[in-house]
């Protein structure tokens, strides 16, 4: 009976790793003609994953029912939330992905297949009530990471990106595993409510370390400061849609699995994470933006300008209340669509020949010869330096409001000051489009289906998309009380 | 009227002129512009006719859950009115000056009727977020408009536009998240009415403090603003000064002051401070200056701090004062910059030695000049002179020093505008291309004409312009009666002169 139940839960996660193996067999026969049926096909996949967590989103499960496995996973509204993200962004990176590496005569069936099993991790991940499956979760996502990190076999940045990636990630894996096994001993169980129940009564210094270890090794994969390193060597070496399906899926799935990790299993003991949280916040929104600053590589800023959003996205987390969690949830919301928009963006850039490029040289006055892009690229940047009344404010709105709510002005108000620094390099972006000289040096043509992602992206992050909040907050806040039920 | 909602429709005019100007044709665009900004000065009009002086303090409220978190509000008050009267006014005048603009017009013109949108919404306002939103959100058309469309060093320009006031506008961002939070509405006529705990308006008000100083601009935190002005293009010189500039006026009129008066009372020292000195040192500035635009824009800081000085005197005089100048100010420095716009259009220069004895060729164009140096100055019969002589009357009444250190900017004034108008349009005509220059075409006459006429009237019956608000500006004065002795006991010197207050009231009238 419990093991129907629990299938019955997991059905999305089943389709996912279902046609993620069959595709794999497709790939192994098929050769590289098989890449185009294989993407499509893992594409369909997503989508239909995606419908089948929507239900729970918007019904806003929560409560025992949701627990799967004998309390290895939860299946409730915040994991829906988190996972309709991740299937948004996973979809998103395979329909850009034929036309970048077809070039490059690097489009492999396998491609597809590694995202479908990233994506499996990611909902393991954000799914994950105990310390095991966290870790089955977390190591499926960065396996198959690592790998698309050098999927460009031959091309020496990519191979370093992938390596760089490994090496790091093997030690943060292995700082989070100690940390854990150092929770197991002290509190002596891995389930979140276990661990929870036994931090109840005082923390002692064994679990102190435990929960540091654990909170290092997760802040690593969602690189915040000072664990962030290695995002821009990864972000720039890495082929563009796996940059851009690393700066938005697994970023989501990392940051509800700290969540969930700090509300549910430490929430007994907020006071002990919420420094770390709060230091790593500010650290990386000043990092974030003033390593962005001297950039000239616009891969290599994107990738600042995501440790810089993650800063914003921990305020949400440090004042460890229902609002706070909403406030991330909705910030990650529209943190996707401008990550999704501006690589599809990046993508577009490329010369006669079809050669990516990605430097500020080379979109100098972009308006005057692509005003289309140019305009689009604008929205974005200006929502993300978080200007009214584009989206990214929105975002900026919801997050403060729980810190202040949350008697955190201080740090809203620290927050919110490094974020004018931020601005200077958003601005920056603008300011080689729309005025300085143009070099036309953008003469390739993109694809409908950039077109229709980038329409897509920019449309939500719009002032169109205000008329969409009062319902995305109360799926959001129906999310995050689902989190703190479970606490 | 009260079908009609009218504030929505001011908004949504300019907002689709702008979306068809963005993909039309130079020419069209231009008449799409002009086309709309009449029509929603046309709206502009009918709203003042129909607004009820001495009626419902706030009128033409409309009020719908759009948003999770807050509402779409509007509705404005006699003050509200008259500045987005001043908004909607300038906006054709603009359109018209933008003729020397031949690059990306579409897109210029879409710029500018954005702006208006947001002016428009900011004034009408009647949620906090939503007022945040309009108020933040003109950074984007001015970075864009100064940038695109601006002259040599516009891109230090309009970075330094931009940070400075985002960086002054977020901790006001944080002060009304707190506000919201504590009082649990974001609806401002409830938050005008409600008391804030003492130590925290401190707080408050320095977070709102920062922003609307560097909208204002106070010194120090003026220095965006000539480096703006400078590099900008003639409109948009015109609508920075007429009614960017306002947004920090209202600001401290709308917010600061009826939310916190406790904390303006224990504060005035510091804008009194600051407005001093601005007074002085910016007028010092403008004397010297060799770019016109330049010296209007530091003439522009001069003016608005005897705004702050007037508003913080806490007495009817002194806010009607304050309300007179800032529209004063709109007309008459926009006004200036399009005479400025003229004869750059026709030399391509605005340094003051390349021009002189311009009376002699362009006689119309001297004309129109010198009346709107007389009301810079603050002449009799012109809308200056109001503005002027009511907020000094009733900074008087808070500070005679303070009073005595502006009026020096009155004097002042007329040094470096007398000097300006005299090395522009009188002496001999030094410069043959300048000698060469024709008189105002029909288009030149359109735009200042309008704006000659509004100074005049406000100059000679002010009264249109105060009866709106002199409801408003009553609330406001008995809501910070309670908190004015406390600051009067350290601001008060000598006997408070009843004389003084009988020829204030006397100057009104």
């Amino acid at each position: 009976m419990e093991l129907t139940t629990s299938l019955g839960l997991i059905v999305p996660e089943l389709v996912l790793a279902v046609s993620g193996l069959i595709m794999l067999l497709f790939a192994a026969w098929g050769g590289n003609e098989a890449s185009k049926p294989v993407s499509i096909a893992c594409c369909v996949a997503l989508g239909g994953a995606f419908a089948l967590v929507a239900p729970s989103v918007c019904g806003g499960y929560s409560g025992p029912g949701t627990l799967a496995f004998y309390g290895q996973l939860r299946i409730d509204a915040f994991a829906g939330f988190a996972k309709l993200m991740i299937y948004a962004s996973a979809g998103a990176a395979l329909v850009v992905a034929p036309r970048y590496f077809d070039r490059l005569n690097a489009m492999k069936p396998e491609f597809a297949v590694l995202v479908i099993f990233s994506a499996l991790g990611m909902s393991i991940m954000v799914s994950a009530a105990d310390l095991i499956s966290l870790y089955i979760g977390l190591e499926l996502t960065s396996l198959a990471s690592y790998v698309l990190a050098s999927f460009l076999r031959d091309d020496d940045k990519s191979a370093e990106a992938g390596l760089k990636y490994f090496v790091l990630g093997a030690l943060a894996s292995g700082i989070l595993l100690f940390g854990s096994s150092l929770i197991y001993g002290f509190t002596g169980s891995t389930s979140f409510a276990g661990i929870s129940a036994g931090m109840a009564g005082g923390l002692s210094g064994g679990m102190l370390f435990g929960l540091i270890f654990v909170m290092a090794g997760l802040a690593f994969k969602i690189s915040a400061v000072p664990f962030h390193m290695w995002t821009p060597d990864v972000y720039e070496g890495a082929p563009t849609p796996v940059t851009m399906f690393f700066a938005s899926a697994p970023k989501v799935a990392a940051v509800a699995l700290l969540a969930r990790v700090s509300l549910e299993a430490f929430g007994s003991q907020p006071d002990a994470w919420q420094q770390i949280v709060t230091f790593a916040a500010i650290a990386s929104i000043v990092v974030g933006a003033l390593g962005a600053i001297g950039q000239e590589n616009l891969k290599r800023l994107l990738a600042f300008s995501s440790i810089n959003n993650v800063g914003f996205i921990l305020i949400g987390l440090a004042t460890a209340t229902v609002a706070g969690a909403s406030s991330m949830l909705l910030y990650l919301v529209f943190y996707v669509a401008m990550t999704v928009g501006s690589f599809v963006a990046l993508l577009m850039l490329t010369d006669a020949e079809g050669k990516p490029l990605e430097t500020f040289a080379d979109i100098k006055g972009l308006s005057t010869t692509r005003p289309a892009l140019a305009w689009c690229l604008l929205l974005i940047m200006f929502s993300l330096a978080g200007i009214p009344p584009l989206m990214g404010f929105y975002g900026k709105l919801v997050v403060f409001q729980a810190a202040v709510e949350a008697d955190l002005i201080a740090l809203a108000a620290i927050g919110i000051a490094a974020s004018v620094i931020g601005a200077f390099y958003y601005l920056k972006f603008i300011k080689v489009m729309f005025f300085d000289e143009a070099v036309d040096r953008v003469q390739g043509k993109a694809d409908k289906a950039q077109w229709a992602l980038l329409a897509l992206a920019t449309l939500a992050i719009s002032p169109f998309a205000w008329l969409l909040t009062g319902w995305l907050a109360s799926l959001a806040d129906g999310a995050a009380a689902a989190l703190f039920f479970a606490a | 009227m009260s079908g009609v909602p009218i504030l929505s429709l001011m908004l949504l005019v300019p907002l689709l002129g702008a979306v068809a100007c963005f993909f039309a044709e130079a020419k069209l665009a231009r008449t799409i512009a002009l086309v709309a900004t009449l029509v929603n000065l046309a709206l502009g009009i009918a709203m003042w006719a129909s607004f009820d002086v001495g009626g419902a303090q706030w009128q033409f409220t409309e009020r719908a859950d759009l948003f999770g978190s807050f509402q779409w509000a509007l509705g404005i008050d006699g003050i509200a009115l008259m500045l987005i009267m001043l908004s909607v006014f300038l906006m054709p005048i603009c359109i018209l000056a933008s003729a020397s603009i031949e690059k990306r017009v579409g897109e210029y013109m879409a710029a500018f009727l954005f702006m208006e949108v947001l002016m428009v919404g900011t004034f009408a306002a009647q949620d906090l977020f939503l007022f945040y939103i309009f108020f933040e959100a003109g950074l984007i058309p001015m970075y864009l408009i100064i940038g695109i469309w601006g002259g040599a060093d516009r891109i230090y320009a309009s970075y330094k536009f931009f940070l400075y006031t985002l960086l002054g506008s977020v901790l006001m961002f944080i002060a009304m998240l707190w506000m919201v939070n504590v009082a649990g509405t974001s609806d401002i006529p409830t938050l005008m009415q409600y008391d804030f705990p003492v130590d925290a308006q401190t707080w408050l008000w320095l977070a709102f403090f920062a922003s609307f100083a560097v909208k204002m601009p106070m010194w120090p935190v003026h220095t965006w603003l000539p480096a703006a002005h400078v590099q900008a293009p003639t409109a948009g010189s015109v609508i920075l000064a007429g009614v960017l500039l306002k947004l920090g006026g209202y600001g401290f009129i709308r917010f600061s002051l009826p939310m916190f008066p406790e904390a303006s009372a224990q504060l005035a020292w510091l804008v009194f401070a600051l407005s001093m000195v601005a007074v002085v040192v910016t007028s010092l500035i403008a004397l010297v200056q060799h770019d016109m635009k330049k010296l209007i824009a530091y003439s522009s800081v001069a003016h608005m701090a005897i705004v702050t000085a007037g508003l913080f005197a806490f007495n009817v005089q002194g806010l009607e004062g304050a309300m007179i100048v800032m529209l004063s100010h709109g007309l008459v420095s926009g006004a200036l910059f399009l005479c400025v716009g003229v004869i750059y259009d026709r030399l391509h220069t605005r340094e003051i030695d390349r021009y002189g004895g311009l009376s002699i060729n362009m006689p119309k164009y001297a004309l129109f000049f010198l009346l709107f140096t007389m009301a810079s100055i603050g002449l009799p019969g012109t809308s200056g002179f109001v503005g002027e002589f009511l907020s000094l009357a009733g900074i008087y009444q808070a500070s005679s020093w303070v009073a005595f250190v502006c009026t020096t900017g009155i004097i002042l004034g007329a040094a470096y505008m007398l000097y300006l108008y005299r090395r522009v349009a009188f002496g001999e005509q030094k410069n043959a291309d300048a000698a060469a220059m024709p008189d105002l075409s029909v288009r030149e006459w359109v735009m200042l004409g309008p704006i000659a006429a509004a100074v005049l009237w406000m100059g000679v019956y002010p009264e249109s312009f105060m009866a709106p608000m002199r409801a408003d500006i009553a609330a406001l004065d008995a809501r910070l009666a309670s908190a004015r002795p406390e600051g009067d006991a350290r601001l008060w010197i000598g006997e408070p002169a009843p004389v003084v207050e009988e020829e204030a009231h006397g100057g009104a009238h």
